[in-house]
């Protein structure tokens, strides 16, 4: 018996789908899709509650809330919510909801808890550099020909390539 | 005529709500691929599996060939469609510090949402500090500000930069895109297995 939560769907077939749903995006409403950027609205949400005068005072945060629509009113925040709701209705599917640490027999649960976050926090970090992340900056850009995007995009996977290497025990 | 909230026929609420339904497809496509799994995505810097090459290209390609079809054939007017402004140093180091990020995360940002919503640990974790690495931005801005900002091209087009029509560029990037396809199957089938 074949376990299905192990089967994937075809790489080309997804890429064609997922290129189709931000065709969509495009169609609707402009941006294409993203990530990276419903974490900076949560960010400045946050702080804007718990500290409102640091808020503020902050060129950073003043700025971005002058510019940019409440939380629950940002197209992108919404866009990651469905991401969520999207990516649970596929493991459901698929029989693949359980609760755990998935890391190389090599290293540690602990270790990769670690490593996973410092590698969100440069990914966080490195999207606030690029204006967006492999979504926003590299997906969308390459499909509207954005120079930006394309640059990005050849930097976070050559450096990737060439990093790779040093942190070869934690996933081989 | 698209982009539908830019020409006045959908309006802020209806946005929402399309930007909603699009990411339920766009999170249910990235699980569906596998994207949910750190050590799938990993494969593709340690070539045992390219899955992420492959799905990432082809989609690139349809969304790129896409567009200029609906372009042509006047679906969307391509000049409202937004395009990330090129500050050329700053998208260099913020796609080195990224592609740091994913060796060591395995994750990115749109992924590890994928795999938060089927109950990985390791992506809740890779969230948590994609909210401290945003947060630390913001709370550094002015160390950071003058850099971020410097050497702005605009919404600069690669067709433009190389002096070559859309078509041809979206051409050569197929190409590319197709070559990679058949190198990677090839050096896949070289590397060793990894059980994950």
């Amino acid at each position: 018996m074949t376990d299905r939560s192990k089967k994937y769907m075809n790489p080309y077939l997804a890429g064609f789908l997922l290129g189709l749903v931000m065709l969509a995006a495009f169609y609707f409403t402009r941006e294409g899709l993203g990530a990276s950027g419903a974490f900076k609205s949560f960010v400045v949400a946050v702080v804007k509650t718990v500290a409102p005068t640091h808020a503020e005072n902050s060129e950073f945060y003043s700025s971005y809330l002058a510019s940019h629509s409440s939380f629950f009113s940002s197209r992108l925040v919404l866009m990651l919510i469905g991401v969520l709701a999207g990516g649970f209705i596929s493991g459901t599917i698929m029989g693949r909801l359980k609760l755990k640490v998935e890391h190389s027999p090599k290293i540690t649960s602990k270790k990769r808890i670690v490593m996973a976050i410092i590698g969100g926090f440069l990914f966080g970090l490195g999207a606030q550099f690029a204006r967006g992340c492999t979504s926003g900056a590299a997906l969308t850009g390459m499909a509207n020909l954005s120079a930006a995007g394309y640059l990005t995009m050849i930097f976070i996977f050559g450096t990737g390539y060439i990093v790779a290497y040093f942190f070869r025990k934690n996933w081989i | 005529m698209g982009p539908l909230t830019e020409t006045g026929i959908l309006n802020h609420e209806g946005g929402l709500l399309m930007a909603f339904i699009i990411g339920i497809f766009f999170g249910f496509v990235l699980e569906q691929a596998g994207f949910s799994s750190s050590r799938k995505l990993a494969g593709v810097f340690y070539g045992y599996d390219f899955v992420v090459l492959r799905v990432f290209f082809t989609a690139a390609v349809t969304g790129m060939i896409g567009l200029y079809l609906m372009g042509y054939f006047g679906l969307i007017d391509l000049n409202l469609i937004w395009v990330n402004e090129l500050f050329t140093a700053p998208a260099i180091v913020g796609g080195i510090i990224m592609g740091v990020g994913f060796i060591i995360g395995g994750f990115c940002p749109g992924t590890s949402m994928c795999g938060v919503a089927i109950g990985k640990i390791d992506a809740m974790a890779f969230v948590g500090g994609i909210i401290l690495g945003v947060f630390f931005f913001a709370e550094a801005y002015p160390l950071f500000a003058d850099f971020v900002n410097s050497g702005s091209k605009g919404s600069l087009k690669l067709s433009d930069v190389f002096g070559i029509s859309d078509g041809l560029l979206i051409f050569l990037v197929t190409v590319i895109a197709l070559i990679a396809f058949i190198v990677t199957d090839k050096i896949q089938n070289k590397v060793k297995k990894v059980e994950y």
